[in-house]
């Protein structure tokens, strides 16, 4: 094992990071903007090394600056975190060749996983049921046309080289085709710098299931179950909650074991190695695979608190080259958990809403968990992504969680900026989301003030 | 004369109109960009971009004036 470990990320999973690794006896090195000098992420590792000013590009994303904040402290190995590098492929590769341990997959796992199109094709090879789509990105809007009339309506454009949601656009019909195929390729090029569209078909109210992976890089690879993460504004997820709702009581039985292995199919197919997640849709009975995220998962809690698995210990020793000891039969289901995103943000509207937090005051209870990227005194400015914090919370069974949620949310005090802890508040008392009965539109019709 | 605020604290990405230019009621003035997010501050009224107060890449608080409409 590696001494010292360098967090390449900032606020709740840069701490959750730095606890892990200090319990494992690492020294922790912290990297910080100019944005971020008070948070507690840089108080709490051994070292923290500024990078940079507050943009994102100039710190968290400055390769040079985070490699020479590795070097100048003697760190060994680099956590990514979520978000920022770490699905990028290149950054992994510099790492590597200057000598340092990347706690994530191979970049050329990476590297296919990346381009949404290549891993689609990747996984429908290995056997993975894909959503209805086009083969590859397609060259132009009349080529879209021809494609989309194939796969059906209504469709989605999405960028290839993508993630988060951006670029995405519908056509819900023909005639739609090539205005959301210009708006999807002025978008993606915008945002990514290239143009790269591929078509899939629309699932009007689809849930959002996905399967943690965790392998090694001796070929041992094991999936760690579902989580259910349908409940989304813009394309970016809310709650997250593990077991899926959808297989509560038996129900479904013949679905489970075919989802998990087709995750390890597609992990399998990537050349996967480390902990990882395979997204999928379901629909009507059935399960479309739409990616895999190349990096640990912001709702992994979830994953933890009921199998038990200790998901970065295990990133961290499969990166020093370790063998994986749990077994697939050592996986079993506790309890259930669920993840609430506490987002800086109008809980109507969902607008940013940067601000000191006057008050932050954390909820306490039983199987109440606060991972915080902020304490009370502290900005949250404006220069990255609103997610301030995660409640988290596990009990026995899913009615558990939700009572023990609903007493969590409402002691819940923040001022100072507008959260959507009132969202949340309305979501554990919506009759619909009590019932399990979700899908990704949720938020459009449900849980209103 | 219509003052346009930004409606929410962050930082000016882009900025597609130019003074003098004609806007209609809705055209898009300015983006903002905040927590990721790029956001659109349209004309509330069709008129003249008389004066443009902001810069691309400036960080601006809820409430400053963006641009004037005449």
């Amino acid at each position: 094992m590696f001494r010292k470990l360098l967090i390449a990320n900032r606020g709740e999973i840069a701490r959750r990071i730095n606890a892990v690794a200090r319990g494992m006896g690492l020294k922790t090195v912290a990297v910080y903007s100019d944005a971020d000098e008070k948070l507690p992420f840089v108080r709490e590792a051994d070292e923290a090394v500024r990078i940079g000013p507050p943009p994102a590009k100039d710190s968290y994303l400055n390769v040079a600056a985070v490699l020479d904040a590795a070097r100048r402290t003697g760190a060994e190995a680099i956590h990514p975190g979520y978000g920022f590098l770490s699905e990028n492929g290149d950054f992994a590769k510099a790492c590597t060749d200057a000598g340092l341990v990347f706690v994530g997959p191979p970049p050329e796992a990476m590297a296919r996983m990346k381009n949404k199109a290549e891993a689609r094709r990747l996984a429908q090879a290995a056997g993975v049921p894909v959503v209805p789509g086009s083969l590859g990105v397609v060259p132009d809007a009349a080529q879209a046309q021809v494609e989309a009339d194939r796969i059906g309506y209504p469709l989605l454009c999405k960028a290839a080289g993508g993630g988060g949601g951006i670029g995405m656009a519908v056509a819900r019909d023909a005639s739609e085709v090539e205005k959301a195929f210009r708006q999807c390729a002025d978008r993606a090029k915008a945002a990514f710098g290239r143009e790269g569209v591929y078509l899939e078909r629309y699932f009007p109210a689809p849930r959002h299931i996905e399967v943690q992976i965790l392998g090694d890089h001796h070929g041992n690879l094991i999936h760690c179950l579902e989580r259910e993460c349908t409940i989304q504004r813009r394309h970016q997820k809310v709650v997250e909650e593990a077991p899926s709702p959808l297989f509560e009581g038996g129900k479904h039985a013949e679905l489970r074991p075919r989802l998990f292995e087709a995750a390890k199919a597609a992990a399998l197919a990537f050349g996967y190695a480390n902990a990882g997640t395979a997204e999928f849709l379901y629909s009507d009975g059935g399960f479309y695979f739409i990616e895999m995220n190349a990096r640990l998962q912001v709702e992994h809690p979830v994953t933890e608190l009921t199998t038990g698995v200790d998901l970065i210990g295990w990133q961290l020793r499969i990166a020093a080259g370790e063998t994986l000891t749990v077994r697939q039969d050592d996986v079993q289901r506790k309890g259930a958990a669920m993840e609430f995103r506490i987002y800086a943000e109008d809980p109507v509207k969902f607008l940013p809403s940067p601000g000191p937090l006057k008050v932050f005051q954390a909820p306490k209870g039983e199987g109440v968990r606060l991972d915080a990227g902020y304490e009370a005194g502290n900005v949250v400015t404006p220069n990255y992504d609103p997610m301030i914090a995660k409640l988290i919370i596990s009990g026995k069974d899913r009615a558990q969680v939700l009572s023990r949620a609903e007493a969590a949310l409402a002691g819940f005090e923040i001022e100072g900026i507008k959260t959507n802890v009132p969202l949340h508040r309305r979501i554990v008392a919506d009759p619909a989301f009590r019932a399990g009965e979700l899908d990704t539109h949720f938020l459009e019709h449900h849980a209103k003030p | 004369m219509a003052d346009v605020p930004a409606h929410i604290t962050g930082t000016v990405w882009k900025i597609p109109v130019s003074v003098g230019q004609k806007v209609a009621a809705g055209d898009t003035l300015v983006i903002l960009e905040s927590m990721k997010m790029e956001m659109p501050v349209e004309a509330p009224d069709a008129g003249t971009v008389k004066e443009i107060r902001v810069k691309e890449a400036q960080p601006v608080n809820e409430g400053d004036v963006l641009v004037v409409l005449g």
